[in-house]
């Protein structure tokens, strides 16, 4: 264990469990199942002693500190970092890292963008896209189903949906990883990210101004929105750069999961290629199997009661979505990838206010792509290693070798 | 407690208790009723939680907002005078014994 607390609480809670393995190390990302089940089981609320945070891991408390903002706030950082107490290391997100009322005009503007009516128009486009990756991927027949489909696809439509130059594009996954990395403690992942930012923090600066997105795009809708009033003009480039930071790479690592679901669990893409309309459910239930968003932080506002413990104001606790997707004390069989599950209610896109505002963009794209592939692809084969990707929230793989039959 | 009841497109019956302070949409995936699949969790992005409001509760039901009207417009099933989505309607007490109609499909 290397890491030291950076912004310790209060000590804990007294009766309240302790835990001393690090949650942001690499041996718990290869593999955190088991750690999962021992939070769950520790007691409905636990103290992490590396970094002096309280933890949730069962699926009531993780639903139940999502769904009460005003007691557990995101304004103070969604990460380890208490913003309270140290300078965020860029603007704060006006959406993701604020409360109501502020939140909420912020998520309306978001949240019609990026609403079912928004997403009608570009369902065509997204799916001939989707089958001619699915052609192309076929006719190749073996291929890297991270770097040649899960990043490939969305690299295709997202970055022309929002609006995006062509050039620089190659800045988007870096600037992504280096977000998602930031929300961990200061260990060597979010060090080496922030000492390599400068380029990447350069480039979508540039690109969230009105000038440089295309018309019709999601940016330039935004950037409408602060014509109407809705919002300021110096608020709509930080609404397109939530676009740019949680868009991309969150939904390559939700392809990524579905592609590796399927190739380890054929019964269920055989399912799929008998009925494709599983398509949408096949794509949510790997977003609750694997979890690609694991964890994010709140603060608590004030005393309050949480598992029957009394935490004070000022703490930091860190929800594991991830281990709430697979508590047994929600989901019946919870380790089964199954996609004829009813998946209402899992935690991978959050829940109440903040739920993800891009799930409609990140569920069309992984609908068009798994049904363009069960309508033509018979059987999945892991032919290589499969490698892991490490970063403090995501989890999802660098490399997954496969060899698609055709049907 | 507030009682709803949701009546299928083949004309069965569920009938379920309310929390207080709970949308009709949360009500029904909290008790699986499966015509309502609400996929945005109550965010009024989805559309996928309509409803037909029975004829004679329709007008005490609050006015609805500008973005419920727009998400209507897109239903997968077809748009009715007596259209809501359940999770814009706050089941108050005012409320109890409400009927709603689940339409064909939401996707
Ligand atoms: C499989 C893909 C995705 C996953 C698993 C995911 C996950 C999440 C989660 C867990 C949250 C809640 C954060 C919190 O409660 O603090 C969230 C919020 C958010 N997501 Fe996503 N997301 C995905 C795709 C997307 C896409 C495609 C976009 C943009 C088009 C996006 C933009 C956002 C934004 C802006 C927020 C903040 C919303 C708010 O604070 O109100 N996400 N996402
Ligand atoms: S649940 Fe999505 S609009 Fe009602």
């Amino acid at each position: 264990m290397t890491a030291t607390a950076t912004s310790p609480g209060q000590g804990a809670a007294p009766g309240v469990p302790h835990l001393d393995f690090d949650p942001f190390s690499i041996e718990f990302f290869a593999d955190p199942f088991a750690t999962h089940e021992e939070l769950r089981e520790a007691g409905p609320v636990v103290y992490l002693d590396t970094y002096g945070v309280y933890g949730v891991a069962r699926y009531a408390e993780v639903h139940a500190v999502l769904n009460d903002p005003l007691t557990f706030c995101s304004s103070r950082g969604v990460g380890l970092s208490d913003f309270a107490k140290e300078k965020p290391w860029r603007p704060q997100s006006i959406i993701l890292e604020a409360d109501p009322p502020a939140h909420t005009r912020t998520r309306a503007v978001l949240g019609q963008v990026l609403s079912a009516t928004a997403m009608k128009p570009l369902r065509s486009h997204f799916a001939a896209r989707a089958e001619a990756k699915a052609d192309e991927l076929l006719a190749r027949g073996s291929f890297d189903a991270i770097t040649d489909l899960a990043e490939a696809y969305p690299l295709s439509v997202f970055p022309d949906a929002l609006g995006l130059q062509q050039e620089g594009r190659e800045h988007l996954l870096p600037y992504a990883s280096l977000v998602f990395n930031s929300f961990g403690p200061p260990n060597r992942l979010r060090q080496e990210a922030i000492e390599r930012s400068a380029p990447h923090q350069a480039y979508v600066a540039e690109q969230c101004r009105r000038e440089n997105l295309v018309p019709g795009g999601f940016g330039a809708c935004i950037h409408a929105r602060a014509d109407a009033g809705d919002i300021t003009h110096d608020e709509a480039p930080l609404l397109v750069r939530s676009l740019l930071s949680a868009g991309l790479d969150t939904t390559v690592y939700g392809i990524g999961a579905t592609v590796y679901c399927l190739a380890r669990f054929p019964d269920q893409l055989a399912k799929l290629r008998s009925d494709p309309t599983l398509a949408r459910n096949a794509f949510e239930e790997a977003v609750r199997f694997e979890s690609p968003v694991q964890t994010f932080f709140r603060t608590t506002t004030r005393e309050v009661e949480l598992g029957g413990h009394s935490i004070g104001e000022g703490e930091k606790i860190l929800m594991f979505l991830g281990a709430a997707n697979r508590d047994p004390r929600r989901w019946e069989n919870p380790d089964r990838y199954d996609i004829t599950r009813r998946t209402a209610g899992h935690v991978g896109f959050g829940s109440g206010i903040h739920m993800c505002v891009g799930q409609l963009v990140a569920r069309l794209e992984g609908e068009v792509m798994l049904s363009a592939l069960a309508r033509r692809v018979g059987s999945i084969e892991i032919t290589g290693e499969v490698k892991r990707r490490y970063n403090n929230t995501l989890r999802g793989l660098e490399s997954l070798p496969i060899t698609i039959t055709p049907a | 407690m507030t009682i709803v009841t949701f009546v299928h497109p083949d004309g069965r019956e569920q009938r379920i208790a309310a929390d207080a302070g709970e949308s009709a949409m949360q009500a029904a995936t909290r008790n699986d009723i499966n015509g309502i699949l609400a996929e945005c969790g109550g965010n009024a992005m989805c559309a996928t939680c309509h409803v037909y409001v029975d004829a004679a509760w329709l007008a005490r039901l609050p006015a609805m907002g500008g973005d419920e009207d727009a998400l209507l417009d897109g239903t997968a099933a077809e748009r009715r005078a007596e259209s809501r989505l359940s999770c814009q309607i706050k089941l108050s007490a005012g409320l109890d014994g409400l009927i709603l109609h689940l339409p064909e499909r939401q996707t």
